[in-house]
């Protein structure tokens, strides 16, 4: 029995078909990341697993048991979102124990579910603020120490590091994988970010016009995607696809990863143009123009210097590649 | 040079403001100082502000005498007051309704409630008459806080559920998340975020209920339901004017009305929404 089950989810809103037919199961204590690009539905889907949203179609199911009707504030979820979402008007302290107050605790039990949870995130000197004098990484913490409070038996989170700037965010990041670890529940976590999903996930499953196209382990997916996008969405830089027939194969289109081409100045299967190098330090990223096969990137490790139109060879590494039929999907 | 054009565009703007201003305030100048005046002191110079010899309180005496003023300024407020709570209650719950909940007829629901922005409710006058008769709220403030209250509500509707879509759907969920119910969504989250809004909307309503004399007129001529716009017209005659009364009597109704919009204003200005999302 999953800690949450999905059985031919669908949703429409009016005639737009938005979520189309999803099945799903996610075990007790998993990090589940949702991820595909904006607009898919990943949203929607949360929203539904919530009981913000009712799904036009399907079971939804925690722990065993159906939950369609039940509102969400019986559903013993607790969900963070993007925005932070705070009641301006309550102190810190308020707003991680209003779930509690509603559910009827008495003070003693929310004082010891408040001080608990902003102790895992170090909130204690700021809980007699109000939100308004946070600045954006605590206000999001003290999202996350709301959800915490009310040991739910779901977390679900929408994008939640989507406002914070890059340096926060890799900070928050690992807050977050702590608190699973620390916690041991059920997370379900929702972005567009796929570095975040590989990162965080226990599992991933990707998500592309309100269908899954795959789960599975984060390097499953890199090591093994089922089709093109998969392929193209998980890694990065993103996956180079070939041409197969002006390479003398049989499949529709080839998958190489940017760091399994080679780049040479003397020879190499396909010639092409250095079009544009992005030095980061660690690694060099080339940009190679190829008649066939268009704009192509190189992963090269340590630093390496070419030029802007200097002529190159690539060679795929023809092991690591991948196949792909005319239909996207994997040629095994 | 890059100071410069922000001094010099402040200054234009603020003498813009500022004349503005002084034509604005230019007709309750004179009112508020003639009605300090004696009669004649009046028609020979409207403009001069009143001197040790001018300075007459004769106006103020008389409204102070003539009939129940006290009770007249007391009917005005209750209206006021009274349909402006509703207007801004039931105003408030209807936008959140259509702003928030998807349900069949929602658009046309809208139209509806803001078709009577276009349409006078005056036109209506002859109805309104014939059920505040049947129903025997003829002289009765209530007659004309029911008036007040539908005349309000189309507007007040509009405006404030516009303000509403903007109002963070997160914030609603988080709390219908933690078990909070629609009323208190509304009340504590929904409610203190369109505050400048609700301001907005209770001047706009509050300033042509407080100087109306056409429903007063027709529906609550009776002297202790008179307002005081109606309770003024006793100093216009067909032939005599008693403008030292009429002065006084518009400078005097001036104060609450101005006591509400500051009280409004103030919120207008306030916007509490910060930290609550983002
Ligand atoms: N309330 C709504 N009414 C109509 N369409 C909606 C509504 N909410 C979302 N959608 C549509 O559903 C699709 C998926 O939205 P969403 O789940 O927010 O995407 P994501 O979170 O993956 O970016 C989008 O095309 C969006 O326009
Ligand atoms: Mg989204």
């Amino acid at each position: 029995m999953g800690a949450l089950t999905l059985t031919n989810i669908t949703k429409q809103f009016g005639t737009v078909d938005v979520i189309k037919g999803v099945d799903l199961t996610v075990e007790p204590g998993e990090f589940c990341v949702f991820v595909g690009p904006s607009g898919c539905g990943k949203s929607t889907l949360l929203r539904i697993i919530a009981g913000l949203e009712d799904a036009t179609g399907g079971e939804i199911a925690i722990e065993g048991r159906r939950v369609n009707e039940v509102a969400p504030a019986k559903r013993e979820i607790a969900m963070v979102f993007q925005s932070y979402a705070l009641y301006p008007h309550l102190t810190v302290r308020d707003n991680m124990g209003l779930a509690l107050k509603q559910a009827g605790q008495d003070k003693a039990t929310i004082a010891g579910a408040t001080d608990r949870a902003a102790g895992m995130l170090a909130l204690g000197a700021l809980l007699d603020r109000r939100p308004a004098e946070l600045s954006g990484g605590q206000r999001q913490r003290v999202a996350i120490g709301r959800a915490i409070v009310r040991t739910p038996k779901l977390f679900l989170f929408d994008e939640p590091l989507s406002n914070l700037d890059a340096a926060l965010r890799v900070q928050t990041r690992i807050e977050i994988a702590r608190l699973h670890r620390e916690l041991g529940a059920t997370m379900i976590y929702v972005t567009h970010d796929q570095v975040e999903a590989m990162t965080l996930a226990d599992r991933i499953v990707v998500l592309r016009a309100g269908r899954v196209e795959q789960t599975g382990a984060p390097m499953e997916l890199y090591n093994n995607p089922a089709n093109t996008f998969v392929a193209g969405f998980i890694g990065s830089p993103q996956m180079n696809f070939l041409k197969s027939g002006a390479l003398g194969l049989a499949s529709d289109s080839l998958g190489i990863r940017p760091e399994h081409l080679a780049l040479s100045r003397d020879a190499g299967a396909i010639p092409g143009t250095v079009s544009h190098v992005e030095k980061l330090g660690g690694e060099t990223l080339v940009y190679v123009r190829t008649d066939v096969h268009g704009l192509l990137t190189v992963r090269l490790f340590g630093e390496h210097d070419y030029t802007v139109d200097e002529a190159v060879h690539l060679t795929p590494d023809q092991a690591r590649a991948f196949h792909f039929g005319a239909d996207g999907l994997r040629l095994r | 040079m890059a100071t410069r054009t922000p001094i010099s565009r402040s200054i234009a703007a603020h003498a813009v403001l500022i004349t503005y201003t002084l034509i604005a305030l230019f007709p309750v100048f004179v009112i508020v100082i003639n009605s300090f005046k004696s009669r004649r002191a009046i028609f020979n110079d409207p403009l001069a502000v009143p001197t040790a010899e001018t300075f007459d309180l004769v106006g103020y005496a008389t409204v102070l005498k003539q009939g129940d003023f006290f009770q007249y300024f007391l009917n005005s407020m209750t209206v006021t007051v009274a349909s402006l709570f509703f207007v801004l209650l039931f105003g408030a719950m209807a936008a959140f309704a259509l702003s928030e909940y998807r349900f069949k007829g929602n658009l046309l629901m809208g139209l509806y409630l803001a078709l009577g922005i276009m349409i006078p409710i005056r036109l209506g006058t002859v109805a309104i008459l014939q059920l505040m008769v049947a129903s025997g709220l003829v002289n009765t403030l209530t007659a004309l806080v029911l008036v007040y209250t539908a005349q309000g509500l189309p507007l007040a509707v509009f405006i404030l559920s516009e303000f509403m879509r903007q109002v963070s759907d997160d914030l609603k969920n988080a709390g219908r998340i933690d078990g909070l119910s629609e009323y208190r969504i509304f009340f504590t989250l929904v409610l203190p975020l369109v505050r400048p809004a609700m301001a907005t909307v209770a001047v706009f309503t509050m300033i042509p209920i407080w100087n109306d004399l056409w429903f007063p007129l027709i529906l609550a001529p009776a002297e202790e339901t008179k307002t005081i716009t109606l309770g003024s017209q006793v100093f216009i005659g067909q032939f005599v004017t008693n403008w030292n009364a009429v002065l006084a009597a518009l400078s005097l109704a001036i104060v609450p009305v101005m006591v509400l919009y500051l009280i409004f204003s103030r919120q207008l200005i306030r916007g509490i929404t910060a930290g609550a999302v983002k």
